[in-house]
């Protein structure tokens, strides 16, 4: 946790805006989740994202799901992604944060994953199935050690979203589209000014936004009224095409660069 | 204790498990719900249709030669089966539909497994001019291909759901991802007591007058409440419908799941029976989920039951020891439907015959009893998979 609060506070007096990058472990395998999480760190990622793959993914559209499903035709598994983590924390000290379905969390037993997940060296968890009203457990065990990172959407209310705040840990993921996850060609036309509304509710908190995201236009764009951009669908194309191989991690390289250039111009 | 809670909890399960988006929606459902249930005019024309357009009362029937054959004293079927469009999934849809034109939605999606509730779906869309989608997975598609039929005659759009299994789970998925990129003009109507609150309670709210309905039947007609209930539970709606206005009186209660190949065979839909609970579809309940906590895929030959999940009210009264909760296989299912075809002329859908075989397999305790029965839907949408089985030369 104490990693995510770093990384924004170096980024914030370098005048910088985070990128955040979504890879599903285990797709193609764990082992090949460890590289392509290095390659996105040397590109110019900022904070790894790595979705748990589940069954049921109900807020992911199809390129995701189709992730998650290689996953755990790989046998990917809860466990083996805490164990690769560690794994990639003898590499890096990139902020990890884990993206998963409540359902696998739950069945871990909650206290038992919290601890594992911090001696891993994890961050932060994103559940796109828990909100507020139900995460109160969760956050109760996860305090001050594991950040659970709320998500707003177009769809909640001023109110609401103050108090999504208040119980919120290392950044709020704000879902710049009412829908699901997938690369989109054109994004909301009030999305500026909604993300100007919600920075100054969130305050201290930083606001980082996704969904849709996949161009360096679209990253310029965001990142404008954003701390941080979150993209995912676009990358998790290219390692639906080409997985791990050295092709792969090339074009990888290389979208995640030009997203980065393009962030640093905002 | 009064169940659900304002947070949708029965007991430990329920609960609203649902992304950030929905929330807002499910706050306003849970306000014209509120508001409507006790909302006279609402109330009147929701039973105006109900009687003139549904059917209801539907039939409460004395089988006595399924009776006399099982060697059970007494037999009543709740004929679900005759409400207009074949099963009990009318009386939620019909509710539901109103509720929706009250708050000026324009578009209505279902997911579906039998297709009787994309059938209930696309008949309340027809009847109040509203726009109609339905997720229906392909599995499904071709084992109820009659149901898919009707949906495309009452002007519903039916859509193909192929991933994972490729049921009613996998189209639950769709119907939820379809809600959240179009929450604003569109109703969601859940086909069960299953997902976030408060459908748990809408549906049940809805189905109870299956259950009131019987209890003033059976009293007037054999001067007694049933010593027995039994219902067949897929994610629970007909169950709960009958259950509920006989929750607080002395008699017992026995949802019957789908066991498919045989409980140890793995390929079933018994979750309340061998499951553990879990997270499936916004609600906490008992499920069918790996080690690692994924969802398994269900089995049955029906497929209104072929669901790992089931709606959180079963698990509070499982919990609770209120129902007792019993399994039949596949095969179970079929030499009860074929009993009551010969000995009372009438078809039963594929998934009331689990209700009937659990009553076959029960009848030693039962000899001395009155049993009431849910007979939740006909069967003619089952003819093409009973004759696809007689070709392969099975039973
Ligand atoms: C006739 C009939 N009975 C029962 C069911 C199972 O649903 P539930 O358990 O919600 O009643 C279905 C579902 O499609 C059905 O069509």
């Amino acid at each position: 946790m104490q990693r995510l609060r770093e990384t924004f506070a170096k980024l914030e007096t370098q005048g910088r805006k985070a990128l955040i990058t979504f890879i599903t472990a285990g797709d193609p395998d764990l082992d090949a989740t460890c590289d392509l999480v290095e390659t996105l760190v040397e590109a110019g990622a900022d904070i790894i994202e790595l979705g748990v793959p589940f069954s049921d993914p109900l807020a992911d559209g199809p390129t995701i799901q189709a992730a998650s499903l290689r996953a755990l035709e790989r046998g990917t598994t809860l466990k083996k992604i805490i164990a690769t983590v560690k794994k990639i924390r003898s590499r890096t000290e990139v902020p990890l944060v884990l993206m998963t379905y409540y359902n696998p969390l739950y069945h871990y037993g909650l206290k038992e994953l919290v601890k594992d997940a911090v001696a891993a060296g994890v961050d932060g968890l994103i559940v796109p199935d828990l909100p507020l009203e139900e995460s109160e457990e969760l956050r109760r065990l996860a305090v001050d050690k594991l950040a659970v990172i709320p998500l707003a959407a177009p769809t909640t209310p001023d109110t609401r979203l103050a108090k999504i705040v208040a119980a919120g840990r290392g950044f709020l993921y704000y879902v710049t589209v009412t829908g699901i996850t997938g690369t989109r060609t054109s994004l909301p036309k009030e999305l500026s000014q909604s993300l100007d509304r919600v920075k100054k509710i969130a305050g201290e908190l930083p606001l980082a936004a996704g969904f849709g995201i996949s161009t360096p236009e679209q990253a310029r764009t965001v990142g404008a009224h954003a701390d941080a951009i979150i993209v995912g669908s676009a990358l998790v194309e290219i390692i639906a095409q080409h997985g791990a191989s050295a092709a792969g991690r090339q074009e990888l390289g290389d979208k995640v660069k030009a997203l980065r250039r393009a962030l640093d111009a905002v | 204790m009064i169940v659900p809670n304002e947070r949708g909890y029965f007991g430990d399960y329920g609960g609203r498990f649902v992304p950030e988006t929905l929330i807002g929606a499910l706050d306003e459902l849970t306000k014209a719900f509120e508001f409507y249930r006790h909302d006279q005019a609402f109330q009147d024309e929701l039973k105006e249709w109900l009687t003139n357009y549904c059917g209801r009362p539907t039939a409460l029937y004395r089988a006595k030669r399924l009776a006399l054959e099982l060697g059970i004293k007494e037999i009543y079927l709740k004929r679900e089966d005759l409400a207009h469009t074949g099963a009990h999934k009318i009386n939620n849809t019909m509710g539901q539909a109103l509720l929706a034109r009250r708050m000026g939605k324009k578009r209505l999606i279902a997911e579906t497994g039998a297709g009787q509730h994309g059938v209930a779906t696309a008949t309340a869309a027809a009847l109040f001019g509203l726009e109609c989608e339905i997720y229906m997975g392909e599995k499904d598609i071709e084992r109820q291909a009659m149901n898919v039929y009707r949906m495309d005659l009452l002007g519903a759009k039916v859509i193909p759901v192929t991933s994972g299994s490729r049921t009613l789970k996998d189209a639950t998925n769709e119907a939820i991802r379809d809600w959240v990129t179009n929450v604003g003009h569109t109703h969601y109507i859940i086909g069960s007591v299953v997902g976030p609150h408060p459908y748990p309670l809408i549906v049940r709210d809805l189905q109870r007058v299956i259950g009131i309905e019987a209890k003033a039947q059976i009293l007037e007609q054999s001067g007694a409440l049933p010593d027995y209930v039994f219902a067949c539970v897929g994610g629970g709606s007909n169950a709960i419908g009958i259950f509920h206005p006989f929750l607080e009186d002395d008699l017992k209660m026995v949802g019957v799941e789908a066991a498919g190949s045989g409980l140890e065979s793995g390929a079933h839909s018994a979750p309340l029976c061998v499951g553990e609970p879990g997270v499936l579809h916004g609600s906490l309940s008992y499920l069918l989920q790996t080690e690692d906590g994924q969802i398994k895929e269900a089995h049955s030959i029906s497929a209104g039951l072929d669901y790992p999940g089931v709606g959180p009210e079963h698990s509070y009264l499982r919990d609770q020891g209120r129902v007792e909760y019993i399994s039949v296989t596949d095969d179970q299912a079929l030499a009860a439907l074929r009993l009551l075809c010969r000995t009372e002329g009438i078809i039963p859908a594929l998934e009331s015959a689990h209700a009937l075989a659990g009553v076959v397999a029960q009848a030693e305790r039962l000899k001395e009893q009155c049993v009431l029965i849910n007979l939740s839907g006909r069967g003619d949408k089952d003819v093409a998979t009973l004759a696809a089985l007689e070709d392969k030369g099975g039973k």
